[in-house]
């Protein structure tokens, strides 16, 4: 199994230089099991802060299951066992002094498919906050949700109907609602398991933008099948196949110069 | 006994008529199957429908006339003295003729021209099956041969087969419907006789529940009063107090079938809890009075409170344990029904599993938990056995659960027991309750449907 991961001392030549990533998250030798199958073969990664890592690959390549291992969303699956080592800001996150559910608001995550809970936009978003007993007053609250719906480009759209049912958005709306609602928690790092495959291609660009722009305050994992989003959004590239990692590179360099035979099948549209 | 013979005979040509449908079908194409417009066994199905339906539908008529029309050819026969009578000296005469006929003899010395007239009836009734038995022969192999002869490759007979499917399905949905409003409809005919006697202002907000009627003019102790607002409030007392028990527990037992109960241990606890609702209300009545009152009743004693032996409590709780699998399945399925998606996305923000069931899956299954929960208060309002046997007959207007009390049903029960003469406000006044009854649980129901419909989610 090949690892190629290194961290170049300059950002990608086409963005402008952000100075020196430092490492926010790192897998060593990650193996999954689902019963007696085992879906990851040991992966290692590390995950650079205040960028978007894509994971591409073809289904049941095991990517999305990697995914759900950095915020042990997996802990919910039973008979899912989890081998290896995944630390974040160099602490193991299944270790005995993090408890999954306070990794889980600082590893933030959207999903596939929106899931707005059927409550107004505004308790959608203030839903993580008050959990987690972020916001003292009212005003607080009005805050946050305004800030993250700004941040999530959707309050233009809902500042009038914030006391409407979340569920009553479009879809690429539901999405940013979504997104919104993992903002609010102010996490450190975003997961984003194939975020716009439910949705039209304007949602999409929307959304595609939104990751753009969020790369600035948070750290970005999206999990996708779809390369040209891959290649729009990422500044990294880990290409997965029958739960190894074959290759991570700068997105240009996997795109443009892939260096296992598997990856450049795979973007070339040979198979996957 | 020409009839057995019939429908044997029916049975059998239709099973005659399916292969030979079927068989010619496939002849016609010399075997070539994808030319016909249906697959052979609609053939089969076109033809044993002709052969077996026009027979039954004609055996279905001859049963529904046959009698009145045997009778009435019987008593035009008779001469004018017998039948010139009014109607009540008529239908004596009818019941004369049928109980000579069927050798039933009654303690008069019949008239002979009743007995020639029973025993034409006897003759004609005979005459009657016989010819029953061969038309309907004659219709089953008729409609066969018919079916036969049309066979062709090109014959629609699918779709002729489904449509009479599709008519006996409605047909099957109509004998409920129709049931239904004739129930209805009876009871709201005695209603309105109740009634006509007693005042429903008086009958629906009156305080004094008291049926017995005075049957001589010094009879004493018989008021016949009919205010049913303790009867309302007793059945109100009693399912307040199974909703209180019920609700808690059966939705805390749904909660941890569904949330928390591994897949193996809730395979075995459902059906467990499920066969709760399978034990008769008998039986939970006898729990009820010989075990669950008694011990109320000690309970209530010892500490200096003082306690009827057939409490409202008793029964209650009792009609609560019994519920709780009701609820407890309908919320275990609406809780289910919440996709998994918005679980994810409460986990995926931190959120622990009891704030995960407080905040988001218990809001968004809500509805279908109410709908559960008025289901279960209108079988509580329904539910007779148990109050019987443990809450007593004293129609006591009190909120005191450790008093006796008596319910609607119970009344019901109790007034139409035994013996009883239909013209009296006393048993008349059964359906009065009943319509009462029907019209709150039907409300109830009707509510609990609204409110799913309206608040439902929808998740794709």
């Amino acid at each position: 199994m090949s690892v190629q991961t290194h961290i170049p001392a300059t950002a990608m030549p086409s963005r402008p230089a952000a100075g020196i990533h430092g490492t926010k998250m790192v897998a060593r030798d990650v193996k999954v099991f689902y019963g007696a199958k085992q879906a990851l073969k040991g992966i290692n990664l590390e995950i650079q802060e205040n960028r978007v890592m894509a994971l591409i690959g073809p289904s049941g390549c095991g990517k999305s299951t990697f995914l759900r291992c950095l915020n042990r969303m997996n802990d919910t699956i039973e008979n899912c066992r989890v081998e290896g080592l995944i630390a974040l800001d160099g602490e193991d996150v299944y270790g005995k002094n993090i408890d999954a559910v306070q990794l889980r608001a600082r590893v933030g995550m959207v999903f596939q498919k929106p899931n707005p809970f059927p409550k107004s936009i505004y308790d959608n978003i203030a839903y993580g906050p008050r959990i987690h007993g972020i916001a003292s007053h009212r005003d607080e609250m009005d805050e946050i949700v305004q800030t993250s719906l700004k941040r999530a480009g959707l309050w233009n759209e809902v500042k009038d109907r914030l006391r409407e049912p979340g569920t009553g958005l479009s879809g690429g709306q539901q999405q940013r609602l979504c997104i919104a609602r993992a903002i609010a928690v102010s996490p450190e790092v975003i997961l984003m398991d194939e975020p716009c495959s439910a949705l039209d291609p304007i949602a999409t660009a929307h959304i595609e933008e939104l990751i753009d722009e969020l790369r600035e305050n948070y750290t970005i994992v999206i999990v996708t099948h779809n390369m040209q989003q891959a290649a729009r959004v990422s500044q990294k590239t880990a290409f997965f196949h029958l739960g190894d990692m074959v290759e991570c590179d700068d997105t240009e360099e996997i795109f443009t110069n892939p260096r296992d035979e598997r990856t450049q099948g795979y973007i070339t549209g040979r198979y996957g | 006994m020409q009839l057995t013979v019939l429908l044997i005979i029916l049975a059998l040509l239709t099973v005659i008529g399916y292969q030979m449908g079927r068989s010619r079908a496939v002849a016609s194409v010399g075997g070539r199957i994808v030319e016909l417009h249906s697959v052979p066994s609609y053939h089969g199905f076109y033809v044993a429908l002709w052969a077996g339906l026009p027979a039954l539908l004609l055996f279905a008529f001859w049963g529904a006339s046959e009698g009145w029309l045997v009778m009435q050819m019987v008593l035009s026969g008779l001469p004018d003295r017998l039948v010139n009578g009014d109607a009540q000296s008529l239908g004596l005469l009818r019941a004369d003729i049928l109980n000579l006929a069927h050798g039933v003899t009654t303690g008069r010395e019949p008239d002979p021209e009743v007995v020639a007239a029973a025993e034409r009836y006897v003759r004609l009734h005979a005459l009657g099956d016989w010819s029953l038995l061969v038309i309907g022969c004659c219709v089953a192999i008729g409609g066969l041969l018919y079916a036969r002869r049309r066979i062709d490759p090109d014959l629609r007979a699918r779709n002729r087969v489904e449509r009479t499917v599709n008519i006996a399905l409605v047909i099957c949905s109509l004998v409920a419907i129709l049931t239904t409003i004739g129930i209805v409809l009876s009871l709201l005919f005695e209603a309105i006789r109740f009634f006509a006697v007693v005042n429903p202002l008086d009958f629906l907000f009156g305080t004094h529940w008291s049926p017995q009627m005075a049957m001589r003019a010094d009879q004493v102790g018989s008021s016949g009063s009919f205010g049913a607002i303790p009867l309302f409030a007793g059945t109100l007392l009693i399912t307040g107090i199974a909703m209180a028990v019920a609700v808690p527990v059966g939705l805390m037992a749904a909660i941890f079938m569904s949330e928390y109960a591994s897949p193996g241990l809730r395979t075995w606890l459902k059906p467990i809890l499920e066969v709760l609702a399978g034990i008769p209300t008998v039986v939970y009545g006898f729990f009820a009075a010989l075990t669950m009152a008694p011990f109320v009743r000690d309970v209530g004693n010892s500490l200096g409170l003082s306690v009827s032996s057939e409490s409202a409590l008793a029964a209650g709780f009792v009609m609560g344990v019994m519920i709780i699998p009701f609820v407890s399945s309908l919320s275990d399925d609406v809780i289910n029904a919440v996709p998994q998606s918005l679980r994810d996305g409460s986990y995926g923000l931190g959120a622990t599993k009891s704030e995960t069931i407080r905040l988001v899956v218990l809001p968004a299954a809500l509805p279908g938990i109410v709908a559960a929960i008025m289901l279960a208060v209108s079988r509580a309002i329904g539910e007779t056995m148990i109050v019987t046997m443990a809450a007593g007959l004293t129609a006591n207007l009190t909120a005191n659960p450790l008093d006796a009390v008596t319910t609607v049903t119970t009344q019901i029960a109790t007034l139409l027991v035994g013996d009883q003469e239909f013209d009296s406000p006393k048993t008349l006044s059964a359906f009065g309750l009943g319509l009462v009854l029907f019209v709150v649980t039907l409300t109830l129901n009707m509510v609990a449907l609204r409110v799913v419909q309206k608040y439902r989610e929808k998740y794709d």
